[in-house]
C-alpha cells in the first residue's frame, strides 16, 4: 500500500481519492473536537488531559493527525512535481518532507500514548 | 490607437522585444484582427496566423492585454490602450505572434480524438438518440485554438506530460459519445499522475475559452467516471458471417 502511494508509478486516481478521503476525515474530526470543546470547555491542563484520555479519542486524534500528514504529503508532492523540475533536487526535497512527516507520526504516537489516563 | 506588440525574429534578433506602434483606425475596423491586418500593411514583417476571421478556425489565438483570446472576435472597443499583444504563453515562439503548436496537437492526438467502434459499419450512419446527441453539447464546439491550454499553469509546469484542458475536453467529448466503445481504454489512458490529475481546478481555461466552453467541468466529469467506473451500455458484438 505505502509502496504504491509513495512510488513514482502510483495511480493518479488513488492519490486524488486519498487526498479527498483524508480531507473528509480531518473535517469530521474537527467538528467532533469543536463540539466536545464547546460542550465541556476545558479550563486547565487536567481537563485538557481528560479530554484526550479515552482510548477512542486518542485513536480518533491519531487518525486525524495521520490523515493530516498523508494529506500534506500528497499536496507537497504535487507542488514539488509542478515547481521543482530538477530530479535530484526534487527527490531531496521530497525525502526531507517525507522524513519530517514520519518523524511527526512517531512524535504523535509518543504524545498521545504519553498522556496519563 | 496605441499598440505594444511582441516581436521576435529568430533569424535576426537575439531576444524578443516589445514594439510600440500607433495606428489610425478606419471605418470598418471593429475587431482586433482588423487592426492587426492594418498594422501588417504598415509593416509586413509583422507575423501572425489568421484564417476564417470569424472565430471558427482558431488560428489567431494570442495573449491580448494579458488574457488569451481570438483576435478576430475581440472588439477593439473592449480593450484598454496600449493594447499589449503577445504570443500564447507556454509554447515555443516561431516568430512574433506565431507559436509552435506541436506539443498541443500531440496531446490532442494522444486522447484518440475519433470514434472507436468495432461494430460493422452500417449502411447509412450510426444513429444517436436526441438525448445522447445532447450530451455532446458544450464539448464538440471546441476549435482547438489553444487559448485554454496555454493559459493553464499546470500545462506551463508540465507541458510534456499534462494533456491540458483542450485535450481533456476532447477526451470527455469521446467518453460521453454513445457511439464510442473505448470508454475503458480512454479512462485507462488518463490514469497516470500527470495526464489528467495535474489539473488543480485553477479554471483559467474556463475564463479564457473564446467559445464559452467549460473544460474544468469536463475534467471533473472524467474524474467522476474514473471513480464510478461509469460504463456505457454494453454493445453486442455482431460478427459478420465468414469474418
Amino acid at each position: 500500500m505505502l509502496n504504491h502511494i509513495f512510488s513514482s508509478g502510483y495511480s493518479g486516481l488513488r492519490g486524488w481519492l486519498l487526498q479527498r478521503a483524508t480531507a473528509l476525515i480531518m473535517a469530521l474530526y474537527s467538528l467532533l473536537l469543536l463540539s466536545l470543546v464547546l460542550m465541556h470547555p476545558p479550563v486547565n491542563a487536567e481537563t485538557w488531559q481528560a479530554l484526550f484520555a479515552p482510548l477512542w479519542m486518542r485513536l480518533a486524534t491519531m487518525l486525524f493527525l495521520f490523515s493530516l500528514y498523508l494529506h500534506a504529503w500528497l499536496g507537497v508532492r504535487d507542488i514539488l512535481k509542478d515547481y521543482v523540475q530538477a530530479p535530484k533536487i526534487r527527490a531531496a526535497l521530497q525525502a526531507t518532507v517525507l522524513l519530517a512527516l514520519i518523524a511527526y507520526s512517531l512524535w504523535t504516537v509518543n504524545i498521545l500514548w504519553g498522556i496519563s489516563s | 490607437m496605441k499598440f505594444s506588440i511582441y516581436r521576435y525574429n529568430p533569424e535576426t534578433d537575439d531576444k524578443p522585444h516589445m514594439q510600440d506602434v500607433e495606428l489610425e483606425l478606419k471605418a470598418g475596423d471593429v475587431m482586433l484582427l482588423d487592426a492587426l491586418l492594418r498594422l501588417k500593411e504598415q509593416d509586413d514583417t509583422l507575423t501572425l496566423r489568421k484564417s476564417c476571421r470569424e472565430g471558427v478556425c482558431g488560428s489567431d489565438a494570442m495573449n491580448i492585454n494579458g488574457k488569451n483570446g481570438l483576435a478576430c472576435v475581440t472588439k477593439l472597443s473592449s480593450l484598454a490602450e496600449p493594447i499589449v499583444l503577445r504570443p500564447l504563453p507556454g509554447l515555443p515562439v516561431i516568430r512574433d505572434l506565431v507559436v509552435d503548436m506541436t506539443q498541443f496537437f500531440e496531446h490532442y492526438n494522444s486522447i484518440k480524438p475519433y470514434l472507436v467502434n468495432n461494430d460493422p459499419v452500417p449502411e447509412t450512419e450510426r444513429l444517436q438518440s436526441p438525448e445522447d446527441r445532447a450530451k455532446l453539447d458544450g464539448l464538440y464546439e471546441c476549435i482547438l485554438c489553444g487559448a485554454c491550454t496555454t493559459a493553464c499553469p499546470s500545462f506551463w509546469w508540465n507541458p510534456d506530460k499534462f494533456v491540458g484542458p483542450a485535450g481533456l475536453l476532447q477526451a470527455y467529448r469521446f467518453l460521453s459519445d454513445s457511439r464510442d466503445q473505448a470508454t475503458e481504454e480512454r479512462l485507462e489512458n488518463l490514469e497516470d499522475p500527470y495526464r489528467l490529475y495535474r489539473c488543480h481546478n485553477i479554471m483559467n481555461c474556463v475564463d479564457v475559452c473564446p467559445k464559452g466552453l467549460n473544460p474544468s467541468l469536463a475534467i471533473a466529469n472524467i474524474k467522476d467516471m474514473k471513480i464510478k467506473g461509469v460504463k456505457k451500455p454494453n454493445f453486442i458484438e455482431i460478427k459478420v458471417a465468414g469474418s
